[in-house]
């Protein structure tokens, strides 16, 4: 079997897979739920931290903007449950990104860490502010609506759009990754000043390439709202120390710059997490602060990153001998 | 709003926060003295800076418990806490001294959640306070108020940043520690020890923080998670200041004492902390479209 | 036709006058060298004249436009570019996705922004880095070239972008001399073939009086000289401002 066969055989059973998953392991939906969202939280991650070398702390801002859009628009639009969900997602998505692209404007002419602190800032700024905000609930929080179908119905209702939204998450940066997109924003990443001296248009791309990571944070903010039904500003919306950390995690974990490593990253963080942080009692918090020291001090390239450094050969990094020998002629 | 008209029909009240501002502003500077020295000498900003604050808020704490009064916390959690700050150059730091800067970042994040989680298990997440035992002095009939542990928290604050600018100017290792700034490989060749440069650095970094904490806990209250405020703060007073000016780190921590305690006022309690990180966004943005029209960035 | 002209373009620094009342012209077509001793303010007159710094006095125009005040993306998208003294590359890709990276930007529009790389772009890529002599390394990362290597690809890069002109800086400083020849003849070629005009700033005296048909000297900041290769050579000033008795 070739390579193309091998990776659509692939694909192919992964969708299987999370098709059938819910009815294979009902027990679990919920967190299966949460793997496919981890995953879009690491790749969106990825596109600005891996890909443009822009280190960003506060995306969770944009998950926890389309959450609260979604959620005002379930709670005071007077559609029924199902309409009023399904514009609230879309109405997530797209104030995520008008958030980016505002913000983009003066945040992202912020260079390295300066843009690291700066979007940490822009978190913890989001949840303090709705969290001393009546309008939308401060610190007490909102309710999301009664899903209307059956008892444990909503956990199956839920994991669908979860899967999809991964699915076409990891497909349309596949497809953005492998054009000119990746070529100018991992030009940025390795020396800005240079791609602006040879006419990129740096700005543009630096501002596309976080309303996409935006895009499908604010998609994925109403999924987790409505699976969680309780949205806390500091805890759930806007949650810096928790989801906000495990995104530039998983994907630090996973290797980051690459489009496969985000993916493993959250996988692998997350099965671990569901396994053993039981075990911790109350520790878990403790062991993040010390996983993140650990894999940023002694794992910076993570595991895609680590099998690359081993094996170069095979991600097509050789002399090409036979040019080599006909130029020594 | 209101707040804004109460503000206009009873200017004592101004004075009342002015005041309060800038005693407090200089607990800020304090702490912001420590971030610029790392940042300066190491090139490292150390996110955790805030949770030094909060652990030597808890040596405060602890010792008022003991029976002992809290102001001997000073030198008992600077003390302890240079220990600490050694102790993780050591473990920690050494590792990502030399790498990038986003490298140090995530480390020292992932160290602040770390201490911060740790406090949270072992001291609990209740808040405390630690009653100075000192008065309250009043004014203009009992409209203004000051605290007596604000004055000597001001008083300290401008005291250490004195004593900083004679340790680095006149002492040896203040010497070897700003010639490491300047070029910390010329300065190895040159026979300092750097890697003794950078501990004690870090450690009087972690000691200026401890002493500092152990005032916040007797002004304010003291709780695990009270550190990143503080990092902020300290954050924005050095992008405002400069790194290599503690002169201008105490009048910038000022500052950003009295912005904070208006904007408390007016805009009322709840969104103080969001002031806080929001103003460190527009702080940052605004000194980047100045440079932009110089056609510099901030590096 | 003139291809860029400075007039009387000023750059301080604080109180030091890097570049004071620089005029100069490089006709369309041809190679102009720019000379004089470090610290004499030519790598200073190329930034200023791609934008990287905002001069105080003066006028810039590139075919015509004033670019003075424009910035460093709008000035390359013009068709001017310049290569760094300090090569730059893109470290963490290889060879032919730096070349791809370069191709270029001149209108923008969405469809490309998000599209493939054409093949025709692969193979131009490909062609120039034969040209430089990188075509067995083009799939190594551009960061584990050796300095002189790197070199040489940040001048494919350029050529990538099809520029109007060149603003070479020390482009023979860090290459091994027995390549230095080849260099060269590939600036010629380049200058002949594909018709981009250069202005260099070189060193190397043998390199810059061969390639360049008019040379300017500069020296403390100001413009010392200008001429042919051989009223330079004989000039009394060049001579005294590279023996140091100025």
């Amino acid at each position: 079997m070739n390579r193309t066969a091998l990776r659509f055989a692939l694909y192919l059973s992964i969708i299987a897979l999370g098709i059938a998953a819910p009815f294979i392991v009902p027990g679990i939906r919920t967190q299966l739920s949460f793997l496919w969202i981890m995953i879009v939280f690491a790749l969106t991650w990825d596109i600005l931290g891996g890909q443009m070398g822009y280190n960003s702390f506060g995306n969770v801002l944009f998950f926890g903007v389309g959450m609260y859009a979604c959620v005002l628009i379930q709670q005071h639009s007077g559609l029924s449950y199902f309409p009023a969900l399904f514009v609230g997602i879309a109405a997530g998505g797209l104030v995520a990104v008008a958030f980016a692209a505002l913000l983009g404007w003066g945040i992202l002419g912020l260079r390295g860490h300066y843009f690291a602190i700066g979007t940490l800032g822009l978190g913890i700024a989001a949840a303090e502010f709705a969290s001393g905000w009546d309008l939308i609930g401060a610190g007490s929080g909102l309710v999301t609506p009664l899903y209307p179908g059956a008892v444990g119905g909503r956990e199956t209702f839920f994991y669908f759009p979860c899967f999809i939204l991964a699915i076409v998450t990891f497909l349309s940066l596949r497809r953005l990754y492998r054009g000119r997109f990746r070529l100018a924003i991992n030009a940025i990443r390795d020396d800005e000043d240079k791609a602006e001296a040879m006419g990129l248009h740096t700005t543009l791309y630096k501002t596309v390439a976080w309303c996409i990571a935006a895009f499908f944070l604010g998609l994925a903010g109403p999924l987790v709202g409505n699976l969680i039904g309780f949205i806390d500003p500091r805890d759930v919306a806007f949650a810096s120390s928790s989801y906000g950390v495990w995104m530039l995690l998983m994907a630090i974990l996973g290797g980051k710059g690459t489009l496969w490593g985000p993916v493993i990253g959250a996988v692998v963080f997350h099965i671990t997490q569901e396994l053993f942080w039981t075990y911790l009692l109350g520790w878990q918090r403790v062991a993040l602060g010390l996983l993140v020291m650990l894999i940023v001090i002694f794992f910076p390239t993570g595991i895609v990153g680590w099998v690359r450094e081993r094996w170069p050969e095979r991600f097509g990094q050789r002399v090409d001998e036979q040019a080599q020998r006909t130029a020594d002629q | 709003m209101d707040n804004l008209l109460i503000l206009f029909n009873a200017p004592i009240l101004s004075v009342q926060l002015l005041i309060d501002g800038l005693l407090v502003g200089a607990v800020f500077a304090l702490v912001a003295y420590g971030m610029a020295l790392v940042w300066g000498v190491m090139n490292i900003i150390n996110i955790a800076q805030g949770e030094f604050v909060m652990l030597g808020g808890y040596v405060a704490y602890y010792l008022y418990r003991a029976g002992i009064h809290p102001l001997f916390a000073i030198p008992v959690a600077a003390v302890l806490l240079f220990i600490l700050g050694w102790a993780l150059y050591r473990s920690v730091i050494y590792r990502v001294v030399d790498r990038d800067l986003f490298t140090s970042i995530l480390a020292t994040f992932g160290l602040g959640i770390l201490l911060q989680q740790l406090a949270n298990q072992l001291f609990g997440a209740d808040v405390h306070i630690v009653p100075s035992g000192l008065h309250t002095w009043t004014l203009f009939g009992g409209m203004v108020t000051i605290a007596q542990i604000k004055v000597i928290a001001c008083v300290f604050a401008l005291l250490i940043g004195i004593a900083l600018i004679w340790f680095l100017k006149r002492s040896r290792m203040g010497q070897a520690i700003r010639a490491t700034a300047q070029n910390a490989r010329a300065a190895r060749i040159m026979g300092v020890d750097t890697t003794q440069v950078y501990a004690t650095t870090f450690g009087l970094n972690a000691a200026i923080c401890g002493a500092a904490g152990a005032l916040v806990a007797m002004i304010w209250i003291i709780q695990p998670y009270l550190g990143l405020p503080f990092t902020a703060r300290s954050f924005m007073i050095v992008v405002v200041a400069g790194v290599g000016n503690i002169g201008a780190v105490f009048l910038a921590g000022l500052g950003l004492g009295v912005a904070e305690e208006f904007a408390g006022f007016t805009l009322g309690a709840q969104f103080q902390t969001a002031f806080v990180f929001a103003l460190l966004v527009v702080i940052l943005v605004w000194r980047r479209i100045r440079l932009a029209r110089q056609r510099r960035y901030l590096s | 036709m003139i291809m860029l002209e400075t007039q009387n373009v000023r750059k301080t620094f604080g109180g030091i006058i890097a570049n004071h009342d620089i005029s100069l012209q490089v006709d369309e077509g041809s190679i102009v060298g720019l000379i004089g001793p470090n610290g004499s303010g030519k790598t200073t007159l190329f930034n200023s004249i791609v934008g990287q710094y905002p001069i105080d006095r003066g006028s810039i125009r590139f075919r015509g436009n004033e670019i003075s005040r424009m910035r460093v993306p709008t000035i390359a998208r013009l068709g001017l570019l310049r290569t760094f003294q300090q090569t730059r590359i893109y470290g963490g890709m290889t060879c032919v996705e730096n070349m791809q990276a370069s191709v270029q930007q001149s209108q923008h529009s969405w469809r490309r922004m998000l599209s493939d790389v054409r093949p025709e772009h692969t193979e131009k890529a490909e062609n120039l880095l034969q040209f430089v002599g990188l075509y067995s390394k083009r799939h190594l990362f551009a960061g584990d070239l050796s300095f002189g290597q790197q070199k040489l690809l940040e001048f494919a890069m350029a050529l990538m972008s099809e520029p109007k002109m060149l603003l070479l800086d020390e482009p023979t400083a860090g290459i091994n001399p027995t390549l230095i020849n080849g260099l060269v003849d590939r600036l010629q070629r380049v200058n002949a073939e594909m018709g981009i005009t250069l202005l260099v700033i070189e060193h190397n005296m043998n390199v810059i009086m061969n390639l360049a048909q008019r040379l300017y000297c500069l020296a403390h900041g100001e413009l010392l000289a200008s001429g042919t290769p051989e009223q330079i050579r004989n000039n009394q000033n060049v001579i005294d401002a590279y023996l140091g008795a100025h």
